[in-house]
């Protein structure tokens, strides 16, 4: 029994379907070129900036906290520059460089390593990081007054904003076309629902995001939009209208199915995406802000450990 | 190597390999000029062997290890015994390797002749255990609870390999012997049979039901068969003894009709081969061939780094020499390419879900690893189900962070097998 040759010896299985976090990433990027480049053209150079600004020092505080901690570095597995293009993609085309800065450290920093990095993080870093930032310089995110030198031809009031200080009567000028094809004012990758609904096909399909996620929270902001609106056409917006503007659908595909922070057994995907779809509409029409989504899907991170409990008995489970 | 598939928002679908209705003979390998057995028990100097070096072995004889110790080999070829070592196999086991320097001529050992005539359970017990499918006939002595169903495998667990599919089109024959047999000298009545689709006309031709397996992975593992079978699934901590079942492989049938038969104990093991580049070749091969013979009749060079498997790409077990030998239960040998191999990393769960998808026994993978990687094994039994596992390797298969995951639950049910003898030598 002696051999020369050193094999290589290992635990099965001896096949590896291929995936990677990396290609997980980049393949999310891909799938939010349509909205982010749309907002580019859009808003020209001060979006571009905003956009590159946001990505490089999302993967330059990943880089420095790597350096920190002593750890391995990991911008390789592309998911800090995930969380950098996702953060500039909510934010208007005119915020300031520091607020990038700041952003991006909170969301990679705080929302992420602090806690203990890839896959640890309890809430979306995309929105810990917007978060702060919205509570702390409200008037960055007020839309009309960030974008008030831009004339991109169309109605340059920002939907959700028009719906909460006029009611039903001050977004008459949004026809649901329109609110496809992009012709609304928000983030520089938050207008074109179309890129961002072709986005999120190509991710479900693919299988990069959970679809249950998207599905039931879509399926939570349309029925509860529907109610509210059958109650009181006069005061509150049809569910179309709910579905197209403001984060819902960047929030539908980009930031609810967050890997770390949501469920992923079956029952407690749907029970997470409708009920961030609720709370989403029920912060627009009874709450204070002008958008819920950014808070709705914060608070159902909160809840995910506990209702991820629910799930199939095991196989062969006795009791 | 099957890859992940372009749509991957449902479980990895991957089919078993269908024979194809007329399958070629499997290729032959000469008996080579040593081949080495294992005795299923530690080897000590110590103990007064019944074998000894230099000692002459014909084809079929029984080789005992000592007066007090029944373990025993069937020799799978003539010739000389030149070296008895111990051999150490996975998770720590030991065996008696015993290698013959064969001679040209065969001369086959008569003992089994006069047996042949009135098969009974002992017989099959002292005779029988190593041969081509390794029955487990071990398993009606152990088992405290009687068994009353027998299931037979015409197809192999694991993807890639048609070892068994090829057994049971072309040895019907001896397998509806062996089933005779078998119902005979263990007293079991129900005997099915778990073919996939495309074999069905064959197997109902045996006269035993017949049961039909999916064909997608892993349907064919043992704990989905009886689940889908009897509706019911193996309660965690029991095994299929306890429910009163038994499996053996198509293989192992055949060989036990094909003995009575002939009154010779079959010594030629087929086993499927998988080349560098997935072509898969029925082959044929003396128990006790080693690895590196089989290399050679299809000329293939092994370099460093290499991998070479025994079973299949999902449950199989990798080996750490070319010279080991064909086992009675080497159901296939897997080449790898140094450069094809997947590499596992220690990135962290990132909590996609893809394992917890894949799962057929709905076990929280994602919260599992995290406390195995911890090593908290006793609350991974508690809380996520650790033993619910039926150790497909889909998990693993599946991980984007490439997280071992099988290995994880292999090593903890280990440990935890460990403590729990220990916890009981010491109360």
């Amino acid at each position: 029994m002696l051999s020369h040759k050193k094999l290589t010896v290992s635990h099965a299985p001896f096949w590896h379907d291929g995936s990677s976090i990396s290609a997980r990433s980049y393949h999310t990027m891909l799938a939010t070129l349509p909205a982010v480049l749309f907002g580019l053209f859009s808003y020209g150079f001060l979006a571009f900036g905003v956009v590159s600004l946001s990505i490089s020092f999302a993967m330059i505080w990943e880089l420095a906290i790597n350096k920190v901690t002593k750890r391995s570095i990991s911008i390789g597995d592309g998911n800090a520059a995930l969380i950098g293009l996702i953060f500039a993609m909510l934010l208007p085309a005119t915020s300031p460089w520091w607020l990038v800065i700041t952003g991006t450290f909170v969301a990679v920093v705080i929302g992420k390593h602090i806690f203990g990095g890839i896959g640890a993080n309890p809430f979306n870093p995309v929105l810990i990081g917007l978060a702060m930032l919205m509570v702390s310089w409200t008037d960055f995110f007020d839309f009309d007054q960030a974008l008030l030198n831009y004339d991109l031809g169309f109605v340059m009031v920002y939907p959700l904003a028009a719906l909460k200080h006029l009611g039903p009567a001050g977004i008459d000028a949004f026809s649901t076309t329109d609110l496809l094809m992009g012709q609304q004012t928000g983030g520089i990758g938050a207008t074109f629902s179309l890129g961002l609904i072709a986005g999120g096909i190509y991710l479900m399909i693919r299988g990069f995001i959970r679809w249950e996620i998207s599905l039931s929270f879509l399926a939570g902001v349309f029925v509860t939009a529907l109610l509210f609106n059958l109650k009181n056409p006069a005061m509150y917006a049809d569910p179309l209208f709910h579905l197209f503007t403001g984060y819902t659908l960047i929030g539908a595909f980009f930031l609810a199915p967050e890997d770390s922070s949501s469920p992923v057994n079956f029952i407690p995907m749907l029970i997470y995406g409708a009920g961030g779809g609720i709370m989403t509409v029920l912060i627009r029409n009874a709450g204070a802000y002008i958008d819920g989504v950014v808070f709705a899907i914060l608070l159902m991170n909160i809840i995910n450990p506990l209702i991820d409990k629910i799930r199939p008995k095991a196989l062969g489970k006795v009791v | 190597m099957i890859k992940r598939s372009f749509i991957g928002f449902t479980k990895p679908l991957i089919a078993y390999d269908a024979l194809e209705s007329a399958p070629p003979e499997p290729k032959q390998i000469q008996t080579p000029k040593k081949i080495t057995l294992f005795i299923d028990t530690p080897y000590n100097y110590k103990d007064s062997l019944l074998l000894n070096i230099g000692d002459n072995v014909k084809t079929g004889q029984r080789l005992s290890y000592s007066e007090d110790n029944d373990a025993y080999v069937i020799a799978s070829a003539t010739g000389t015994i030149s070296s008895i070592t111990s051999i150490l196999g996975d998770y720590g086991k030991s065996y008696t390797a015993v290698t013959i320097d064969t001679n040209e001529t065969e001369e086959m050992d008569d003992h089994f002749t006069a047996l042949r005539k009135d098969p009974t359970f002992d017989t099959a017990k002292n005779y029988l255990d190593s041969m081509p499918g390794k029955p487990s006939f071990n398993r009606f002595i152990d088992s405290e609870n009687s068994i009353d169903t027998i299931i037979i495998c015409g197809m192999d667990a694991d993807l890639y390999i048609k070892t068994n599919q090829y057994i049971l089109k072309a040895e019907l024959e001896a397998i509806a012997n062996g089933i005779r047999i078998l119902k005979d000298i263990t007293q079991v009545d129900h005997v099915i049979i778990a073919v996939p689709e495309s074999l069905m006309q064959d197997a109902i031709l045996l006269g035993t039901e017949v049961r039909t397996v999916n064909t997608e992975y892993p349907a064919a593992l043992p704990h989905l068969m009886v689940k889908s079978f009897t509706g019911q699934a193996v309660p965690v901590g029991k095994d299929f003894g306890d429910i009163g079942i038994c499996f053996f492989t198509a293989e192992a049938v055949a060989s036990i009709g094909k003995t009575f038969a002939n009154g010779s104990i079959p010594v030629t093991k087929t086993f499927t081969f998988i080349d560098k580049n997935e072509i898969k070749t029925l082959v044929s091969a003396k128990i006790g061939t080693t690895v590196s013979e089989i290399l050679d009749a299809f000329d293939i060079t092994l370099d460093e780094k290499d991998r070479i498997i025994f079973g299949g790409p999902m449950t199989g077990s990798a080996i750490y020499s070319a010279d080991y030998p064909i086992l009675p239960d080497t159901d296939a040998i897997i080449v790898q390419a140094r450069d094809k191999l997947d590499y596992i990393s220690d990135y962290p769960c990132i909590n996609c879900g893809d394992c917890v998808r894949s799962c057929p026994a709905n076990i929280p993978v994602n919260m599992l690893v995290r406390l195995l990687e911890a090593g908290q094994y006793e609350e991974a039994s508690d809380q996520y189900d650790l033993y619910s596992c039926i150790e497909c390797g889909l998990c693993s298969y599946v991980c984007v962070s490439k997280i071992p995951v099988f290995h994880y639950i292999k090593l903890a049910k280990y440990e935890l097998d460990l403590t729990r003898t220990a916890e009981a030598t010491n109360a």
